[in-house]
């Protein structure tokens, strides 16, 4: 069974602060991270390859350092990884980043199972999945929990919805995408991690001539969306203060939730 | 492709340095610097005062869209029932279609959902497209991209917004690919820029740190998911029209790939302090796990969850998954309620993107007040138990 992953390397959002006067981000220092969810992809691919045979490929969009993450899956027991790096890339909104992911795993060719994270830490938009699957014309299975069944035809997956879960089967190939609660990632292994920052480490790069595809199609010539601006998110509110005895402050309180839509 | 100086107009105002959402710009000496870290994303150049930046990336044309019109929601159902994030979309689509004098309509698709119409209309559809087949019974990826892309490629709609629930946030991405199709997910705030009649998607990224606003400018429909919870759901009178349309969805089974097995709900979901709308949080001030009892009360007559801050947490008060702040969870609910909390910096940026804060709290110098829509100066023993009543007594009228 052939299985490529999709991961990304994302800032550690937890580990962000704010400056206390002026609200704007602080960004030094920062590390960067395998995406939470994308080590759970990693996992699955992990352990069918240990199951099924058949060979585990890494492909990442990102810039040059980003190699470090596909490093780190390679660790974790990934066979190969393949870097998506070019200047042209940058900039891309879900629909370009997709575009060009799906081009580079229609050069792979061979795959049974494509494998993503829900979403990402850093844009939180959990688009890329099905936008890669509808692109290779593949079913999608989001939100997987727990992976029933699974051979070389068909796959049997739980679906978290929030309110419970749905069993869903489908054909093979299939993009699922998976969330934590599916397994829990193995740590890097030190002899992989060595190997895989060794010269002849398992790496390609590629760039948009490698995909063919024109600049117009690829980071921000094309995408269809703009971010016009961005900005912190208010710190300081009115503060109103409620007065009174508590009974009184209370009333007022109420009046002001129910003026809100909030009771 | 790269961004471009221009160090005779650049005055070193630092706008583009903050405004980066990637650290990519920097000034030194007094003159803004690209650094390693810029995507070329274009953010600064439209928004230098001096026009100082530039790049070489091709402005595209965008398309001749005057025949687009029409504002258009995506009814999610579910055995018949409307999905609640359906009536906040009419209630988000009324005033973008009154902001741009043009026709709120709801795309319904299901089995025997017939019924659904009257609601939609009272909370504000004045047209429903209605696809009924039994392939659309239960949402399917496939089969429900196939006909709304359908709908979409006939009818040519201006705007067209998703909920964000699991069921909105598999399918959205999917026709946005389908059609070619912009995508901003997860907005909590959409409304229409008055100069180009365009639709501003804002929505927060990096963990709810930084807000962006984003326009689709290239494609149509202007496509957006909505966090369910946000917006308000705005019922009208019953004597407007609604016009149905009934959609022939010539679905055949092999258009449904996958098969739904079968649906297992769950009675009560596990602690998501993400997901919750209301968060009542305890600081120091509760004194003791005994202490958190009226915060559980409140919580329940709020449909809230419990939270804390790290001092409560370390204390043994609360478990791990209910801390509130830097070292724990960043939450954005739709309100907040800090109770005994003195207000730290650290404790305010896991909160500071919830829409509405009350701020209960014996000191009337503690900094929370200043994060706090509302503030009540009193001990929250006393003041906690009485709005737990107010509300409760509220409830039974």
């Amino acid at each position: 069974m052939n299985i490529i992953t999709l991961i990304k390397q994302v800032p550690d959002t937890t580990d962000i602060k704010t400056d206390p006067k002026t609200g704007n981000l602080i960004r030094e220092g920062i590390e960067s991270i395998i995406n939470p969810d994308d080590r759970h992809a990693i996992e699955v691919a992990v352990s069918l390859k240990e199951k099924y045979k058949g060979k585990s490929i890494v492909v990442s969009m990102g810039p040059p350092q980003a190699i470090d993450a596909i490093s780190e899956a390679i660790g974790m027991g990934i066979d190969e990884g393949i870097l998506l790096a070019d200047r042209n890339f940058g900039g891309a909104d879900t629909w370009a980043t997709s575009f060009t992911l799906g081009k580079a795993i229609e050069k792979i060719n061979a795959y049974d199972l494509i494998l993503c994270g829900r979403q990402a830490i850093d844009g939180d938009t959990a688009q890329i999945g099905p936008q890669v699957a509808e692109f290779l014309g593949l079913p999608q299975l989001t939100y997987v929990m727990d992976i029933e069944e699974v051979d070389d035809r068909r796959i049997i997956v739980k679906r978290g919805l929030g309110n419970g879960y749905e069993r869903v089967e489908s054909p093979l190939p299939a993009l699922i995408t998976v969330i934590g609660e599916l397994n829990k990632p193995r740590y890097p292994r030190v002899d992989l991690l060595i190997n895989a920052c060794k010269e002849n480490a398992r790496i390609t790069l590629w760039n948009a001539a490698d995909l063919k595809v024109s600049v117009q199609e690829i980071g921000l010539s094309g995408s269809l969306t703009r971010v016009i601006k961005t900005f912190s998110p208010k710190v300081k509110r009115e503060g109103e203060m409620l007065k009174g005895d508590k009974g009184e402050a209370v009333g007022q309180l109420i009046e002001r939730l129910a003026g809100n839509y909030l009771i | 492709m790269a961004i471009f100086i221009d160090y005779d107009l650049c005055t070193g105002c630092k706008r583009c340095e903050k405004i980066c959402p990637y650290n990519g710009i920097e000034v030194k000496d007094g003159k803004a610097v690209v650094n390693e870290r810029c995507t070329s994303c274009g953010v600064c150049i439209d928004n230098c005062p001096e026009n100082a930046i530039s790049s070489d990336i091709k402005e595209k044309e965008v398309p001749d869209f005057r025949d687009r019109k029409g504002i258009w929601v995506f009814a999610e159902q579910a055995d018949g029932v409307m999905a609640k994030v359906t009536k906040e979309l009419l209630g988000l689509g009324q005033s973008l279609a009154k902001d741009l004098n043009q026709e709120l309509s709801a795309v319904l698709l299901g089995n025997n959902v017939g019924h659904l119409i009257e609601e939609l209309q009272k909370y504000g559809a004045q047209r429903v497209y209605l696809a009924q087949h039994e392939l659309l019974s239960v949402y399917q990826t496939n089969p429900y991209t196939k006909v709304i892309s359908e709908i979409i490629l006939h009818n040519k709609p201006s705007i067209f917004i998703i909920g964000a629930t699991p069921i909105g946030r598999d399918l959205a991405p999917r026709i946005s690919m389908r059609l070619n199709l912009g995508l901003t997910a997860d907005c909590t705030e959409l409304s229409i820029d008055q100069e180009d009649g365009l639709l501003l998607q804002t929505r927060p990224a990096f963990g709810g740190n930084l807000m962006a606003t984003i326009k689709t400018a290239y494609s149509r429909p202007q496509m957006a998911t909505v966090r369910p919870g946000v917006m308000e759901s705005k019922k009208i009178g019953t004597s407007s029209n609604c016009e149905v349309i009934h959609v022939d969805s010539s679905l055949t089974k092999e258009d449904v790939v996958t098969r739904v097995l079968e649906f297992v709900g769950e009675k009560k979901k596990v602690v998501s302090l993400n997901d919750a709308k209301v968060i009542v949080a305890g600081g120091r001030g509760v004194g003791s796990e005994e202490g958190l009892k009226p915060l559980f009360e409140l919580a329940e007559a709020l449909g809230a969850e419990v939270a804390g801050t790290r001092i409560v947490i370390e204390e043994g008060w609360l478990p791990v998954e209910r801390q509130v702040g830097q070292t724990g969870q960043t939450v954005r609910p739709e309100l907040y309620v800090a109770c005994g909390i003195s207000g730290a910096i650290q404790h305010r940026a896991g909160m500071l993107g919830s829409r509405y804060v009350i701020a209960i709290n014996k000191d009337e110098r503690a900094p929370i007040f200043e994060a706090a829509d509302w503030g009540i100066v009193g001990d929250l023993h006393e003041v906690v138990p009485t709005l737990t009543n107010a509300i409760l007594n509220r409830k039974g009228k």
